[in-house]
């Protein structure tokens, strides 16, 4: 029940998990700013595996509609952040968040 | 069948690169790694008969934003002598409790099967019935997701300019 392709859905629901979870020991785990980012990255393409899988198995287009919103956010959340992380090198030299343990002005 | 082997081999690949992803040292390399996911699971898009967002996947994930990483990283010179590390017990716990999170997902959602009719149509995923969708019912905030991107155009252009009066 509730196969397509051959493929049940529990299969799209592990894999996002799985891809979710590396997500998170990438954040947990590295002091790069930048490769913190790409893990938020790999987040997000995790929920948008799980939300295209569901719409297909639904046969309702409005998640693929959602994943295409998500993907505009995720552009701009980059550019902001990629701004951000540039301003912050010019100043500290560094992309290691342990530096940013003291956000003052 | 031959799906089920596909759906495998490309998943395998997609948490590979995915964990080279976090586990290699140079940043470089992490972001060809990530290039590696995002067309795995672009694959992924296509199996499940999304192809516009397996394009659309392609075209701004490995296109632009990758793209736009790799720029930057090269700007600042990032490269394995510069990078951080983390104490060792401390990835290790960050390894720990990445593993426990996934036991509690795959714990919690193993026996969901919720999808009692199988009313298949390929059509879901066709540009065509995205495309009636988008401009009917999501016109509204399609075109608020513009002037999103006219804030973060600014909000990149004004943070980066090196003197601000």
């Amino acid at each position: 029940m509730g196969m397509i392709n051959g493929i049940p859905l529990n299969w799209y629901i592990i894999l996002s998990s799985i891809l979710f979870c590396i997500g998170v020991v990438g954040v947990l785990s590295r002091r790069n700013a930048i490769i913190i980012f790409m893990s938020i990255e790999l987040m997000l393409n995790s929920v948008n595996l799980l939300l295209v899988a569901f719409s297909t198995y639904h046969a309702d287009p409005n998640g693929q509609v959602f994943v295409f919103f998500t993907m505009a956010v995720a552009a701009a959340e980059v550019t902001v952040g990629l701004a951000i992380l540039v301003v912050m090198y010019r100043n500290t030299k560094s992309t290691d968040i342990d530096i940013l343990n003291r956000l003052r002005g | 069948m031959m799906q089920q082997y596909l759906f495998l081999i490309l998943g395998f690949f997609a948490v590979l690169s995915a964990l080279m992803v976090v586990f290699t040292r140079n940043p470089v390399h992490s972001v060809l790694y990530l290039i590696l996911t995002f067309f795995a699971i672009a694959a992924e898009y296509v199996l499940l008969n999304a192809q516009f967002i397996a394009v659309v996947n392609i075209i701004v994930y490995a296109g632009a934003i990758m793209v736009l990483f790799l720029f930057v990283i090269m700007l600042l010179n990032l490269n394995k002598d510069t990078e951080p590390h983390k104490a060792q017990w401390m990835k290790f716990g960050a390894v720990v409790t990445g593993g426990l999170l996934l036991l509690v997902l795959v714990g919690s959602l193993k026996g969901t099967e919720t999808i009692t009719h199988t009313a298949f149509d390929n059509s879901a995923g066709y540009i065509e019935t995205l495309g009636k969708v988008l401009f009917t019912e999501f016109l509204l905030p399609f075109e608020v997701s513009a002037v999103l991107f006219l804030a973060a155009m600014v909000g990149a252009v004004m943070l980066t300019k090196k003197d601000i009066k």
